[in-house]
């Protein structure tokens, strides 16, 4: 299967009995154009494939209460202990916006280049499902806070770090929503338990636009978003705890043809899982409808040990969700430093070009600032910023290491960083600080030690000890010799020493 | 007066509740409470007797028997909606107007009976059985009216008390309690009020919190007052309104309670008549008595104005829709997961919420939440909802627009006729009930502004009559000192009840006083 961008989407794989092999559920099929437009028909004479691929993105917001309620917000809490009337929806509570909550949207919106709105209202979308207590969610459907953005994402071809594209996929809207509650299905006892310590917890919804066409676009994108949240703080965006969950809408259609029935997918639990959902849901849609087949317009799961999706069981016939105002909040009014009333109290408004002077650096402009200050290569910048903590620690040891930053950024890549991954370690738990690491270069670029020893110094810091560079070179007795008399006695003794040969 | 007789130990407030539960007990056949809370009743009492004792009483409200619809959340208390739905569920906090009642010393008596999560107009169909108008046993009534033939006894000829804040509306006009507090959504407050001979205030929406009311519509419910006297309600509104962060849909300014000036004259006033309140079906006596209440301001000097609120005859059909499409969000949170009522059906989720709800809810909740379905479905939204709510606006607009033309005050009847008999009331379902009875109350709730039901006078059979007068937004303390000087002018007789009577008469004298303040 062609690799990277740059191919042709083609099908790679035997036609089987069934659908696409299991083989090819575990690799990466993936090939699509960089440009993301037509593309020329393939060897088998088959016409061309452009798969089309929007997501949306649900992420915790960062808050210490939740959306409309005072409960807190923790992850792994003991069962249904972070659970007010309202979130329990005891008849008679009523919402009350969080200001917290409306600020991390309106940085989030700043940060991905959306317009504000205003006024924004809220509105409940009626469903029954026993993780919603009160048989709807209190959500965005008519005028959302921030609408028409863009985020820019860069991912490499070839995984060579050589060449990087830049891609830019532009964001619907962003609107705020509950989270539910979680319910656990026990078949064994024929019961569901219901947890409601998430329902109520602060979402903002991101749309992203159907311009990706693959799974490692719509991976980088995501990773992009999640660094993005971080910087900014409005969401932890950890995929693992549930903080960002991704639902992918996946069709495909022949270049010039109108678009094709759309699936979501869901049950993504993290951006490899993602891009491989995406690939693997083209690849079916296309061996479907080139076997004569239709794409139903269903959702899926993806099954992470499969490698497949699969239709869902509970989603039967299209919903209708009844959407209505919600009488209980009145329309989200935000200022700006043109529109806020003289006499208004700071306290009550939340100002949005206030929360744009407090913006701080955006992950692209950390990378630009990366590569401008220390000379470092572009691809270098996103692998700093893609690990949590390595640009600071970079950083860290450039400050304390004569070695110029174009040195240093090799011994970061390749050592410390490929050390970590083989070990499944963060840059927090690594065993050598970026004190020890600065002293050790500092050793090489006063040449006291040759690159041979340097190794075997590495290896001994690797295991902890607190032993400093020094010691250990002075303990192994791996010192440069610089003097030229000196080396040349030692040479004379080891020449002596094999006379007799 | 009450409030000054406990003041100066003439009274003291256990004996006033004793008296009050006794003759809370000696009217059961009202059936207008759901649940009396006895035991906590004393102990409130008590409290206040010792605050009084060291001369420091919390307020005018201290030590004051008052009663609460049984759609308000109270602590400790069962609160039922008179609905199988939540019957046993014991709210776990008070509603905010509840709260501040208790803040102030008030003693809570009890729950009083309503319409099933009050819809209604009658109070006749909730799951504790309807509640009977206490007029139906006064002289007055028993004297007017001509028993069909030996054999029939009272028992069939008792009237309805309107709805559906018909328990309140009772136990007030019972002298069991000095004030209680009802909703008022389209109408439930006023309504009840007039057929019982009670005031009934409908605040302007956002000014008393609704934190702690279970929701009918959310966009037009507000708690309403009721008391015997037009001062009584203002004390009690003084105590209720302001900003509460709970409920975000009340208005951030500052409340001042105010006390009600003795208007003496009323040449300022310009008195709005709204034709459209002509409706059809409007009782010759009430039109009469319409009639002279507005000659009454005309004589005594005040500008009377004939004025046309042309979309009044919309606000049924437009309430039909907005009431159902609330509704049926609201009622969507009753699956018996959480609390209330859970059925043993245990197949699947689905099938437990379905027989739950079956089970828990009455068909006029069934059939209101099915209608709001309809109107909220994607092809019907546009038709229905949003076509309602642009009608909702054309309603308000009618009363901005002969507000700003420099009418004071709005006055009209507040029902079509006095109270009919149960047994007649029944005959209709509860939907053609209500679609008659609110025509007259309910745009004031989908304009959102304040009025009050003051008894007038006694129909032919014996029964009361009252007026309703409309106020603009906020302007409460105008409505109400309009109000005042009304009641003032028509002087509504005092209730004649056996029950009310047996009581020691020395004591009756302060709740014969029909007023507390």
């Amino acid at each position: 299967a062609a690799k990277g961008c740059g191919g042709v989407w083609r099908r790679a794989w035997r036609r089987g009995a069934g659908g696409p092999s299991p083989a090819l559920c575990g690799q990466r099929a993936v090939a699509c154009n960089a440009g993301g437009g037509a593309v020329p028909a393939g060897k088998s004479g088959l016409a061309p494939w452009v798969p089309v691929v929007g997501l949306e993105i649900h992420a915790q917001i960062s808050s210490n209460t939740k959306l409309f309620s005072g409960s807190q917000v923790k992850f792994a809490a003991p069962p249904n202990s972070l659970v007010s009337f309202f979130d329990a929806s005891l008849p008679g509570t009523l919402p009350v916006l969080n200001r917290r909550c409306v600020e991390a949207a309106v940085m989030t919106g700043l940060a991905l280049n959306c317009s504000i709105n205003k006024k924004s209202l809220f509105d409940r979308k009626h469903y029954f499902y026993a993780d919603l207590p009160a048989g709807y969610q209190i959500t965005q459907q008519r005028v959302p806070i921030a609408v028409n953005g863009s985020l820019s994402y860069s991912f490499c071809i070839d995984n060579k770090m050589s060449q990087i594209v830049t891609k830019t996929v532009r964001i619907k809207q962003i609107q705020l929503e509950q989270d539910s509650g979680k319910s656990l299905h026990d078949d064994t006892r024929s019961q569901t338990l219901v947890d409601l310590n998430r329902a109520g917890v602060g979402l903002m919804e991101v749309v992203m636009e159907p311009d990706m066409c693959c799974g490692e676009e719509a991976a980088a994108a995501v990773r992009e978003l999640q660094l993005i949240l971080q910087t900014l703080g409005s969401s932890q965006a950890v995929m693992a705890e549930g903080q960002l969950r991704v639902d992918a809408n996946v069709s495909v259609h022949h270049p010039g043809e109108p678009y094709g029935v759309r699936t979501e997918v869901k049950n993504i639990n993290s951006i490899r899982f993602l891009a491989k959902a995406v690939d693997y849901e083209v690849q079916r849609q296309i061996e479907e409808l080139e076997s004569g087949g239709t794409v139903l317009n269903e959702t899926r799961a993806f099954d992470s040990k499969l490698g497949c999706t699969v239709p869902m069981r509970d989603k039967e016939g299209k919903q209708d969700y009844r959407f209505m105002p919600e009488p209980n909040l009145p329309p989200l009014i935000l200022y700006d430093a043109k529109s806020l009333p003289a006499n208004m109290n700071h306290q009550q408004v939340v100002n949005i070009d206030w929360i744009h002077e407090r913006l701080p650096d955006l992950p692209s402009v950390k990378r630009a600032k990366l590569v401008e200050w220390y000379g470092i290569l572009p691809e270098h910048s996103f692998t700093l910023l893609n690990e949590d903590g390595l640009a600071e620690f970079f950083e860290n040891v450039v400050k304390q290491t004569q070695m110029k930053p174009k040195k240093v950024i090799g011994w970061i890549l390749n050592d410390l960083l490929s050390y970590l991954k083989q070990h499944s370690l963060t840059v927090k738990e690594s065993p050598i600080s970026s004190f020890l690491l600065a002293d050790f270069l500092n050793l090489l670029e006063k040449k006291e030690i040759s690159s041979t020893a340097a190794k075997q110094v590495l290896a001994e810091l690797w295991k902890g000890g607190g032993k400093t560079p020094l010691e250990i070179v002075k303990e192994k007795k791996l010192e440069l010799i610089q003097d030229q008399k000196e080396l040349e006695q030692i040479c004379q003794t080891v020449i002596d020493g094999h006379k007799s040969e | 007066q009450v409030s000054a007789a406990l003041k100066e130990g003439r009274v003291t407030p256990t004996e006033l509740c004793q008296r009050c539960l006794s003759l809370v007990r000696s009217t059961r056949f009202l059936n207008a409470y759901i649940t009396v809370a006895e035991e906590t009743a004393l102990k409130q009492a008590e409290e206040s007797q010792k605050r009084y004792l060291r001369g420091q009483p919390l307020g005018v409200l201290d030590g004051i028997p008052v009663a609460v619809k049984d759609n308000f959340n109270t602590a400790g208390i069962e609160t039922t909606c008179a609905s199988n739905m939540l019957k046993g569920y014991i709210s776990p906090y008070n509603a905010t107007v509840v709260q501040k009642l208790l803040d102030q010393g008030a003693v809570l008596l009890g729950k009083t009976n309503l319409d099933e999560f009050a819809m209604g107009s009658g109070s006749t169909d909730g799951a504790f059985g309807p509640v009977r108008n206490p007029w139906s046993y006064s002289r007055q009534y028993k004297e007017k009216s001509v028993p069909k033939s030996h054999s029939e006894d009272e028992e069939s000829n008792w009237v309805i008390t309107g709805g559906s804040s018909g328990g309140s509306a009772a136990a007030v006009s019972s002298f069991t309690c000095f004030a209680a507090l009802g909703s008022d959504t389209g109408g439930s407050t006023r309504n009840p009020a007039a057929h019982c001979g009670v005031v009934g205030l409908k605040p302007t929406y956002g000014l008393i919190s609704r934190h702690g009311l279970i929701p009918l519509v959310n966009s037009m419910d507000v708690p309403g007052i009721l008391t015997r006297c037009v001062d009584d309600a203002a004390v009690v509104l003084g105590s209720l309104a302001g900003h509460d962060p709970k409920d975000s849909t009340t208005i951030q300014d500052n409340f001042e309670p105010f006390e009600l000036p003795d208007l003496t004259d009323v040449s300022k006033l310009t008195i709005g008549i709204p034709k459209e309140y002509h409706a059809p079906g409007l009782s010759s006596e009430i039109l009469a008595l319409w009639s002279k209440a507005a000659d009454l301001f005309k004589n005594a000097g005040a500008k009377v104005i004939e004025v046309s609120l042309p979309h009044t005859c919309y606000s049924i059909v437009c309430y039909h829709v907005l009431c159902t499409a609330e509704v049926a969000s609201n009622m969507a949170r009753f699956d018996g997961l959480e609390y209330g009522h859970r059925s043993d059906m245990n197949k699947s989720t689905e099938s437990m919420y379905a027989a739950t709800r079956r089970e828990g809810f009455n068909d006029v909740v069934r059939g209101r939440i099915l209608s709001g379905n309809y109107f909220l479905l994607k092809q019907n939204y546009e038709n229905y909802f949003i076509k309602a709510q642009k009608v909702r606006r054309l309603i308000a607009n009618d009363f901005v627009k002969v507000f700003r033309s420099g009418i004071d005050v709005l006055l009209t009847p507040t029902t079509l006729n006095d109270a009919v008999p149960y047994m007649e009331f029944i005959k209709e379902d509860n939907r053609t009930r209500s679609a008659q009875d609110d025509i007259l109350t309910q745009a004031a709730n989908m304009a959102g502004l304040p009025a009050i039901n003051v008894p007038a006078a006694l129909s032919e059979r014996g029964l009361p009559v009252g007026l309703q007068f409309i106020g603009r937004s906020f302007q409460e303390k105008q409505l109400l000192t309009v109000a005042k000087w009304f009641e003032k002018q028509v002087k509504f007789p005092v209730i004649q009840l056996e029950e009310v009577k047996r009581l020691d008469h020395a004591a009756f004298q302060h709740q014969k006083s029909a007023s507390f303040s």
